[in-house]
Order: structure tokens, then C-alpha cells, then sequence
């Protein structure tokens, strides 16, 4: 057990060294210098520009230098916000994209949980077909079109909630379901077809036979061995809120951190687009790490061996 | 007549109501149903399911919509006409125009053509990288197997929209970047639906005939094995089209994708947004395409699923 995770943790770092050698190899393999500006600046200015971001040195040891400085979450300094650091810049919009992405992820699992279950404890009767019609089209309506859609009928239309900001409890609404939609559909389809498959299993027709109650069966003995492929989806949903919160951020006028994600790309601002990168990459990597521990810690039935899983 | 006597059997079981049938060789022996190959009983399921032929017939009718109808309009996509923009949907322009006086249905065709050429450029991409690295990594297992399978690992960590960030830094944003983009990882998946395919088959009696032969391991993989594993290859195939379509339209409602004049669904629907309260078909129509395109795409790919594995089906 300790040698699987010490397995994963270890990949999870080639992973990360990979796409943080990578970046930085692509930062530098792009012609012309993320100094120039339309100003005409003297070579002595040029120079001390240089030298402040440290470009004046040879390649490896700029790699070396930012590894280094890595390794103390230090993302170095913008260059075209006016010599903001990175780590600002992330941890002033952070908190906007963070709150969103928690609160969607949990009504992803717990609307698309209870959905799958109401489906599968309904096989083949009117509320599965509904909540399985809901599901293809939550999967099928992708959320730049669910987003505005809702924006127009909810907050402009009906004025029920607020069009734009994420202050209080109200604005968070329109932007969780519209970022949540695909997920909530994606994991009542997985909880259905598990589950379908557990309740036909030997030990919950002894659950039945004892006199269990339905609630309690699907509880205590469905629910537990049908939300395996959930656990390890976690992983993956956290990527996608991440990459649906830079949409829905921007039809929603939040100021969370996906604009970077363009703004940066559009301005060529090199220390932020890797900042960015990495800090997103860290944190997908730790969730997939930790869904993976999950993983573990949810089946009883896994046994870790020798660093591999086997059932 | 028959009825009669099973009926009667449990209330009043006397010796003379049975009646000994005995064998037919002639009946024994007959196949009562036409017997058909798996591809016909392929067919005949997918046939007998509704939703997916629904979904089938909205795809042949995006598909050709898409060609025929730039060709056959008398409007173009680019052409400005500052004294109609904005204009509701009427018999000169079937879809409104938009704010710069553009036919919005032929946009909206022509950024169809868009969408489903980066689907289909993106799943035929996967599918050649995907068939040959996951054919190696299921033939030869062991520690070919063990490495190629790590480098996925590793690649697949990264999420795409990073990647696409990081290629847009040396490439213009353009169909052929998001296309690029989307294939570093995209194939992954496909690799390892076909690596668990051929670790299952390798072991027939058929990969061993040929072996046997002396046919090469590349002969075996892409002449035996692939085709008998085309089934999960397809479903797989099928559905990473609508995968790749949101992404198309994902970078380019955020302006990274492909740029005007050229059409697209995402750039279309990021316009039609921001004016969708004053004139709401600019919204309506590329946002209900995409999403009856990735309905479509989607229920057809889990038609044919259930199709090749009927107990899969629930």
C-alpha cells in the first residue's frame, strides 16, 4: 500500500518535471524577445530588463534558476502587469475560481449520484427514461450554450437570479448549473450502469432476503460498490470544471483566473502562461493523486501488492 | 387443442390426456431462423434502435446541410451588408445576419463544415496514432509495454487546454493548431481501447495459426487482430467527434480557435451571446446545431455500443 502511493506520488512528479521542462523549452523556442514593445527603448533599458528577468544567462542555468525557484513556489515575476509577481496575480483570482469549482464539483456528484440512483432504482420505468433523457441532454448541450441560455431566461427574462458577479449565496446558482450540467450527466449515466449491474449482484439479494429495506440496501450496499467509477472520474471532473470555468467565468463576468488563460496567451506574458500551467498542473495532479488514494480507501476489495492494483 | 391439455394437466393428471410426441430428426436438425453474421447482427440491433437511427439521420442531414448549403445559397459567408444588419430571420436571409450584415445561415453551415472537420480530422488522427502505439503496446506487452504504457500515462496527465495554450504561444491561432492540439492527447484513449482489445485476442488460435505461419508481428497486429477489434474501435471513434467539435467550439468562443471571417459554431455563439437579449437568433441557431449535432453524435455512439455488446445494455 505505501509502495503504491509512494509509485504514484513518484510519477506524478515525472509528470509535472515533464511539462514544466516542456514549457519552458517552449517559451524559449519562440523567435524574438517578450521584452520587445512597441516603445522604442534604449539598449542600456533593454539590457536591464534583461537582466532583471535573468534572460541575459545561458538557457540551462535560466532553467536551473527557474527549477529552483520552483521548488519555492516562487512562479516569478509578470511581464506585462507592471511587475506583479506571478504567486499575486494567482492568489488574488484564485479564491473566485476555487469556490466555484468546489461548489460545482459537489453538485456534480451529489445531483448526478442522486439522479443515477433514482434511475437505476427505476430500471425501465418512467422516471430511469426521464432522468436518462436529462442525461443526453445535459451531456449533448455543451455550456457556452447552457450558460447564456440561462443567463438570458433566469436573471434577464425572469430576474429570479443575478446576472453577473459571484458575491453572495444567489450568484452562484446560474454558474454551478451551467458548469455543472455536463458532469451531473456524465455521472448519472456511470452510477445507473453500475449500479443496474450491482443490484442484480448475489449479496444484495441477501440483503433482500434478510428483510433489509430498499432505502438501506441501495445505501449501505449498492451505493458503496457502484461509486468506484465515480471516485476515479474525480480526476478528470476536476479538469473539466477547470477548463468550463474559463467560460463560464467570462459569460459571467467573474473575476476568477480564467481570463489568464487567454489574457495571457494574447499578451505572450511568458512567466504567467507557465505560472498558470504549473499551478493548474499541480493541482490536477494532486487530485488525480488523492482520487487515486480514494480510490483505494472506498473498495475494500482492492489489494495493493508489489506497487499494482489487483482485485 | 394443446392449450387444452396443459390446463387441464395440474387439476386432473390422468395418463390418457398425454399424448407422446417423439422426435423429428427432419425438425432437429432445421435452423429455424436465417442465420446471420455478426456484422448483419450488428446492423439489426443498431436498426432496431430508435434513438440511435434518430441520431444517425440528424448527422447524414448536418452533414450533407453542411455541403449543400453554402453551394447552393445566393448569399457567401464574408460579404458585408451595413444597411441589414441584425435583421430577423425572412425568405432573403433564413437565419437573420449578424452585426456586420452577414447571412447567418450560411455561416452557420460553413462553421457546421468547420465543426465537423476538426471532428473527424481529430478521431481519424487518434485512430491511426492510437491503433499503431496501442497495437505494439497490447502485441508485445511486458516491458515494451510497461514503458509505452508510463509515456501515455504521463502525456494523458496533462489536460488539453494547457497544451493548447502552450502551442498557441508558437503556432497562430488556427483549425490546424486546435487539430494538433487535440491529437497529443487525444489518441491515448484510443490506444489503450485497442491495447486491451489485442491483449484479448492475441491468444486466439488464429493469432497463433498465422504465427505459425510465419507471418510477422506487424502482419498479425494490423491483418488479424485489428479487424477483430474494430468493434470498441468504432464506438470509440464515433464518439470522439462531439469531444473534439465542443473543443473546436470551446477555443473559439474563446477567441483561440479559428478566426473571421471564417465561420465557426463557437465564435458564432460567443457573438450571438452578447447581443442574444436584443437579437436572440444569433444565439439560437448555431447553439441549437451544436448541440443537436453532439446529441446526435452522442446517441448514435452509444447506439452502437450497445449494438456490438448487447450485454452491455441495460
Amino acid at each position: 500500500m505505501i509502495r503504491y502511493i509512494v509509485n504514484k506520488f513518484v510519477f506524478m512528479f515525472i509528470s509535472l518535471f515533464v511539462l514544466v521542462t516542456a514549457t519552458f523549452a517552449l517559451m524559449n523556442a519562440v523567435p524574438g524577445s517578450p521584452l520587445q514593445s512597441e516603445k522604442a527603448t534604449t539598449a542600456q533599458i533593454q539590457k536591464n530588463l534583461e537582466a532583471y528577468y535573468g534572460l541575459d544567462k545561458p538557457l540551462i542555468q535560466q532553467y536551473g534558476l527557474y527549477l529552483k525557484k520552483l521548488s519555492q513556489f516562487d512562479l516569478g515575476i509578470s511581464m506585462k502587469q507592471r511587475f506583479r509577481s506571478v504567486n499575486k496575480t494567482i492568489s488574488q483570482s484564485f479564491g473566485y475560481s476555487l469556490r466555484l469549482g468546489v461548489v460545482s464539483i459537489v453538485t456534480s456528484v451529489l445531483a448526478g449520484c442522486a439522479l443515477g440512483i433514482i434511475a437505476a432504482m427505476h430500471h425501465r420505468k418512467f422516471l430511469d427514461n426521464l432522468a436518462m433523457v436529462l442525461a443526453v441532454a445535459g451531456l449533448a448541450v455543451p455550456s457556452m450554450v447552457m450558460a447564456p441560455l440561462l443567463q438570458y431566461l433566469f436573471a434577464v427574462k425572469w430576474r429570479l437570479f443575478p446576472v453577473t458577479g459571484l458575491k453572495e449565496a444567489l450568484d452562484y446558482v446560474l454558474p454551478t448549473i451551467a458548469l455543472s450540467s455536463v458532469s451531473i450527466a456524465f455521472i448519472a449515466r456511470l452510477i445507473r450502469s453500475t449500479m443496474i449491474e450491482v443490484l442484480h449482484a448475489d449479496f444484495i439479494k441477501t440483503a433482500k432476503a434478510k428483510g433489509l429495506p430498499g432505502h438501506l440496501i441501495v445505501w449501505r450496499h449498492a451505493l458503496r460498490n457502484s461509486i468506484l467509477p465515480v471516485v476515479s472520474y474525480l480526476g478528470y471532473l476536476t479538469a473539466n470544471v477547470i477548463t468550463g470555468s474559463v467560460i463560464i467565468e467570462q459569460i459571467f463576468a467573474i473575476p476568477g483566473m480564467g481570463k489568464f488563460f487567454v489574457q495571457c496567451v494574447i499578451d505572450r506574458d511568458y512567466p504567467l502562461i507557465m505560472g498558470t500551467t504549473i499551478f493548474y498542473a499541480i493541482l490536477l495532479l494532486a487530485t488525480r493523486f488523492l482520487a487515486d488514494i480514494a480510490y483505494m480507501l472506498v473498495d475494500p476489495r482492492i489489494r495493493i501488492s508489489s506497487g499494482r492494483v489487483g482485485v | 387443442m394443446q392449450q387444452d391439455i396443459r390446463m387441464n394437466t395440474a387439476a386432473n393428471p390422468t395418463p390418457d390426456r398425454f399424448m407422446k410426441i417423439g422426435r423429428d430428426p427432419g425438425r432437429v436438425e432445421r435452423i429455424e431462423r436465417k442465420s446471420l453474421t455478426a456484422w448483419q447482427d450488428i446492423r439489426r440491433r443498431l436498426l432496431a434502435n430508435k434513438l440511435a437511427m434518430f441520431g444517425f439521420y440528424v448527422m447524414i442531414a448536418i452533414v450533407l446541410l453542411a455541403i449543400l448549403a453554402p453551394l447552393l445559397s445566393h448569399n457567401n459567408y464574408f460579404s458585408n451588408d451595413l444597411d441589414h444588419t441584425n435583421e430577423a430571420p425572412s425568405m432573403r436571409h433564413w437565419f437573420g445576419t449578424d452585426d456586420l450584415g452577414r447571412d447567418l445561415f450560411v455561416r452557420t453551415w460553413k462553421g457546421a463544415q468547420v465543426s465537423l472537420f476538426v471532428g473527424v480530422a481529430a478521431a481519424v488522427i487518434d485512430l491511426f496514432i492510437g491503433i499503431v502505439y496501442g497495437g505494439i503496446m497490447g502485441y508485445f506487452g511486458g516491458k515494451t509495454d510497461e514503458v509505452m504504457n508510463r509515456i501515455a500515462e504521463v502525456l494523458y496527465s496533462i489536460p488539453y487546454l494547457l497544451i493548447v495554450i502552450l502551442l498557441l504561444v508558437i503556432m497562430p491561432p488556427s483549425l490546424a493548431t486546435i487539430i494538433v492540439a487535440m491529437s497529443i492527447t487525444g489518441w491515448i484513449n484510443m490506444a489503450w481501447i485497442v491495447r486491451g482489445q489485442i491483449m484479448q485476442l492475441k491468444g486466439q488460435e488464429y493469432a497463433l495459426a498465422s504465427r505459425a505461419l510465419g507471418a510477422g508481428p506487424f502482419r498479425i497486429i494490423f491483418r488479424h487482430l485489428i479487424p477483430n477489434a474494430m468493434g470498441p474501435i468504432l464506438v470509440t471513434l464515433t464518439l470522439t467527434v462531439p469531444g473534439a467539435m465542443f473543443t473546436e467550439a470551446f477555443l473559439s468562443f474563446l477567441g483561440l480557435g479559428v478566426q473571421s471571417p471564417v465561420a465557426s459554431w463557437g465564435t458564432m455563439i460567443n457573438d450571438g451571446a452578447s447581443a442574444m437579449t436584443v437579437y436572440p437568433w444569433r444565439l439560437l441557431f448555431p447553439a441549437l446545431l451544436l448541440s443537436l449535432t453532439m446529441f446526435a453524435f452522442n446517441v448514435f455512439g452509444d447506439g452502437l455500443r450497445d449494438a456490438f455488446d448487447p450485454k452491455l445494455k441495460r
